[in-house]
Parts: structure tokens; C-alpha cells; sequence
């Protein structure tokens, strides 16, 4: 017999806490989850009379879409709030935001919010599950688990694998979350991209840096290609979109040097032509596509075993948690 | 070390032979395995079903369609019984179950919740022309209106006992035995 799955606690914040048992059980239990999708009623009764309030302080459709379609193929109600660009501001708004709410009897709460620990913050305070979308540069832990399951599903491991992240290392909330990850699984990590991009210290993480694309490709079994955010242009941290191409773009006439066959991962959207050229995007390197499916897969995994939930930890949270 | 009592209800040949008879009874009643699907119950149910229909089509000489269902997302206990149950793999027919003779396969019958569930997971998949289910084993019991076409025996099982069922792929045996020692959580 199996056995039984490590229980998550109350919410999914991140994943530097969680163990390697608590990741594994997530992606075993997204491969049965993948065949729901494929169903002609993709729809399974298990969240049923669950309510879940997609809490969105920043833009993101992707992410937004992909916790939808999970929740609603579990049969759980939603409810989107999208308050990117509005007045609502972190701090005591936040839970009253959450606490207004929760007055309405809601079972969960998916957060995306601009500052880092947001999600922490509201999950000590309210009883609802509460899962990390993306908060700050912190952590966006199920873009990350999608990652691991795409990269396990291919290369049919992680411990061993030598994974390589491309790109803006700096405001990657990605990043940190699949560097936890990875690490925990036993995978070997690097880093790769412009100076003024890298976080100080990164090396303290425990991952190798490569301040050249070829090295870290000559290295690789698997590169995980970050978008540029554009506004990091005018921040000055990139002289030019041409340049960055130029020196960090992944292109089909780099990944031939390659001694292996690389796998070419994007968390999307991505900028054709900056850091990933058509070619490789559209590729046979490229798992880009699998990973927007198992990122449905990994969504519902998450959401079906946080609703199995610990209702003791809930208690605790409902009265008041930590300052 | 638990104080394990096993009592023995059936042995390798006695289970094949209880397989060989529902095949050919399932056969008689569906009136051939044109549009015969075998839908076993995850976990010991799929194995069961494996060697109902090895049986099948050692007899009649036809293939017979073949799936697997999990239903782990459909119990009725969800709410109630915390950490979540590990999620098994559901496997449809490779030509669907509509307008099918499905034939749902479990080990043991007991509270008829398990049958139910698969029953609706069936809806979500399909609609069979006809649902049929047949079991191993028969211990009473049930709490749904939901009784067994096929039964390959009936077995009386008293307080605090519960019915073993061992196939090859998972205890390297096949049998049956009654335990009166609860075995380690699964």
C-alpha cells in the first residue's frame, strides 16, 4: 500500500519549508489529476460546496486562469476579486479585505499581492486556507511545483538534475521558489544573467553562478528561462532589449553547442525574441506548453490536499495567530 | 507486533475457480463481450477485473475492453476523514463506456458507499447502456440500497474482523482471509 501522503498544514506559502516528502506528495498526487482535464466532463465533486476567493492585488491572467479552471474542475465556488492598481495597500486593509470575507463564509483564499510576505501575513490571520499566487519577490510556490512536475515528467527525476534559471534572478519570486524546491528534491541549481540583476549573495542559497549563457548551457540538463520584465528597461538594470538578446537570449544556435539535450522551460508570458528566441520556444526543447497543463494538475493537487486541511491549525488562526 | 488471527476463506485454486465461474457468468448475461467493458474498482478491484478478463478471453477467444477507476474524489467521507487519501489513477476504456456494458469490479463488497461512488464517477464519464457489479467477496453489510450482480462468495465476518484480500501484483499471493487485527493504517 501507499503511503500516506505528508500532510501540507494549513496553507501554501512557499516551498523553502516544506520537506521533500510534503513536495513529493503534491506531485504524486497531481499525476492522477492530469486525467480530469482530459475527461469529456472535466469535473470531479471532491471541493463541492467549498468557497474560494481568488484575491488578486496584482495583474495576472495566467495564474489567475489556471487556480480557476482547478478550482472550478473540484467543483469548488469562486469568487475573483482583482484589485491590481487599486488604493487597497498592504497591512491592516489586507485583513480587513480578508476578514470582510471570511464574514461571508469562505473555505479558501488564493493571494497575489506586490509585497513580499503578503501572503504570510494574511494566512497567520484567517482561518481559510490560504495560498500563495505570487507574492512580491518572495515566493510563487505553484509555479515552481508546475516547473518540478514538467521537468520530473520529462526527465523522469530531480535529484541529480543540474538546473539552470536564466535571467532576472533579482525581482524572480520564480526563481527563489524553484531554487527551494529544486534543492529540496536533490536537483543541483544555478543561476544565470546580467550583474545588475542578481541578488547579493546569491551563491548563499547554495546554487552555482554562471555569468556566461554558453557556461551555464555547457553545464545544464535543463534551463528554466525567466521573463524580462519590461519595466526593468527603464529602470536601467538593461541597456537595451537588443542587447539583452544578445548576450542572454536563449536561441537555437546556443543550445546546439549544448553537450546534451537541454529541456527549455518559461513560467510565461514570454517575450519572443528578448530572453527566448521563436525557434526554441516553438521547438522540441521546449516543454512550455506542458507546463501550462500541469499547472492546472498541480493547482488542483494543492487545493484538494490543503482542503483535507488540519482544522487544529485553523482554530489557532481564528484566535488571532501570531502579531 | 499485532496479535494476528487470520482465518482462511480461500485459497489460489478456489479464487480461480470462483474467477472462472463469474466470467462465464458475466458472458452468459451480457450475451457476449461485444460491448463488455471491465471496469475495476482501484486498487484490489482493477486486479480482480485483470484476471476476470484473462479468464474472458482465454474462454471466448475476443478481447474485452478494459478501465480502472479511482474513487478517491467521489467518497462521501471527505469532509470527515482528515489528511487527505492518497489519489489513485483512473483509466477509461480506450472507446469509452457509452452505450456499454459496464461491469464494475471490486474485491469485496461490504457498506455499498464504495459502489456508489464509482457508479456516479461513471455518470461524469459516460452514459453506459447498462451497469453491472460483481465482486469477490460478499461481507454484508451495506448502508446503500446497493446489491452485487455477481458474487464469488459470501462470507460472514464478525465484530472487529475484516476481509484480506491478496492478489499477486500488490501480496505476491492471491487468497482470501478473514483478520481480526485491524492491519497498520494504509
Amino acid at each position: 500500500m501507499s503511503a500516506a501522503p505528508a500532510a501540507l498544514g494549513k496553507d501554501l506559502v512557499g516551498l523553502e519549508n516544506l520537506s521533500a516528502d510534503q513536495i513529493r506528495t503534491i506531485l504524486d498526487t497531481a499525476e492522477p489529476f492530469k486525467e480530469i482535464s482530459e475527461r469529456r466532463i472535466k469535473k470531479v465533486p471532491v471541493l463541492r460546496g467549498k468557497t474560494i476567493v481568488n484575491l488578486f492585488f496584482e495583474a495576472s491572467t495566467r495564474t489567475r486562469i489556471s487556480f480557476e479552471f482547478a478550482e472550478k474542475r473540484l467543483s469548488a465556488d469562486t469568487v475573483n476579486i482583482v484589485a491590481a492598481g487599486s488604493s487597497m495597500q498592504k497591512g491592516e486593509t489586507l485583513v480587513d479585505t480578508a476578514r470582510n470575507l471570511e464574514a461571508m463564509r469562505i473555505d479558501m483564499v488564493v493571494i497575489r499581492h506586490g509585497s513580499s510576505g503578503a501572503a504570510q501575513f494574511l494566512a497567520d490571520r484567517i482561518p481559510s486556507n490560504v495560498i500563495n499566487a505570487g507574492d512580491g519577490r518572495h515566493e510563487h510556490p505553484t509555479q515552481a511545483l508546475l516547473d518540478l512536475l514538467t521537468i520530473r515528467d520529462r526527465l523522469k527525476r530531480i535529484e541529480g538534475l543540474k538546473v539552470c534559471i536564466v535571467g532576472d534572478i533579482l525581482h524572480s519570486r520564480v526563481a527563489r521558489s524553484n531554487i527551494y524546491g529544486l534543492l529540496t528534491l536533490g536537483a543541483q541549481v544555478a543561476v544565470c544573467g546580467p550583474p545588475t540583476l542578481m541578488p547579493p549573495a546569491v551563491e548563499e542559497l547554495g546554487v552555482k553562478m554562471f555569468t556566461r549563457l554558453e557556461q551555464a548551457i555547457e553545464w545544464a540538463d535543463v534551463l528554466n528561462v525567466l521573463r524580462l520584465q519590461l519595466e526593468r528597461m527603464e529602470a536601467g538594470y538593461v541597456p537595451s532589449l537588443r542587447e539583452y538578446n544578445r548576450i542572454w537570449g536563449v536561441s537555437k544556435a546556443r543550445l546546439q553547442a549544448a553537450k546534451r539535450e537541454l529541456l527549455v522551460l518559461h513560467p510565461g508570458p514570454m517575450n519572443r525574441g528578448v530572453e527566448i528566441d521563436s525557434d526554441v520556444a516553438d521547438g522540441p526543447h521546449s516543454v512550455i506548453l506542458d507546463q501550462v497543463t500541469n499547472g492546472v494538475a498541480v493547482r488542483m493537487a494543492v487545493l484538494y490536499l490543503l482542503a483535507g486541511g488540519q482544522p487544529e491549525r485553523a482554530e489557532a488562526a481564528k484566535q488571532g495567530g501570531d502579531t | 507486533m499485532p496479535k494476528d488471527k487470520r482465518i482462511h476463506v480461500m485459497d489460489e485454486a478456489e479464487v480461480r475457480r470462483q474467477i472462472a465461474r463469474l466470467a462465464r457468468e458475466i458472458v452468459e448475461r451480457s450475451g457476449g463481450t461485444e460491448d463488455l467493458v471491465l471496469m475495476g474498482v482501484h486498487r484490489r478491484g482493477t486486479q480482480i477485473a485483470a484476471l476476470i478478463r484473462e479468464e474472458i478471453e482465454k474462454s471466448t477467444g475476443e478481447p474485452v475492453a478494459a478501465g480502472s477507476v479511482d474513487i478517491t474524489l467521489y467518497r462521501d467521507d471527505l469532509g470527515t476523514i482528515g489528511p487527505r487519501p492518497v489519489v489513485g489513477e483512473s483509466e477509461l476504456p480506450v472507446h469509452g463506456i457509452d452505450g456499454k456494458n459496464v461491469v464494475l469490479v471490486d474485491d469485496v463488497a461490504y457498506t455499498g458507499r464504495t459502489m456508489r461512488a464509482a457508479i456516479n464517477e461513471l455518470s461524469d464519464w459516460g452514459r453506459p447502456k447498462r451497469i453491472q457489479f460483481c465482486v469477490l467477496v460478499d461481507r454484508g453489510g451495506r448502508e446503500l440500497p446497493i446489491q452485487p450482480d455477481f458474487t464469488g462468495k459470501q462470507v460472514e465476518v464478525g465484530e472487529g474482523q475484516r476481509v484480506e484480500v491478496y492478489v499477486p501484483e500488490l501480496d505476491g499471493k492471491l487468497g482470501v482471509d478473514l483478520s481480526s487485527v485491524a492491519p497498520e493504517a494504509v
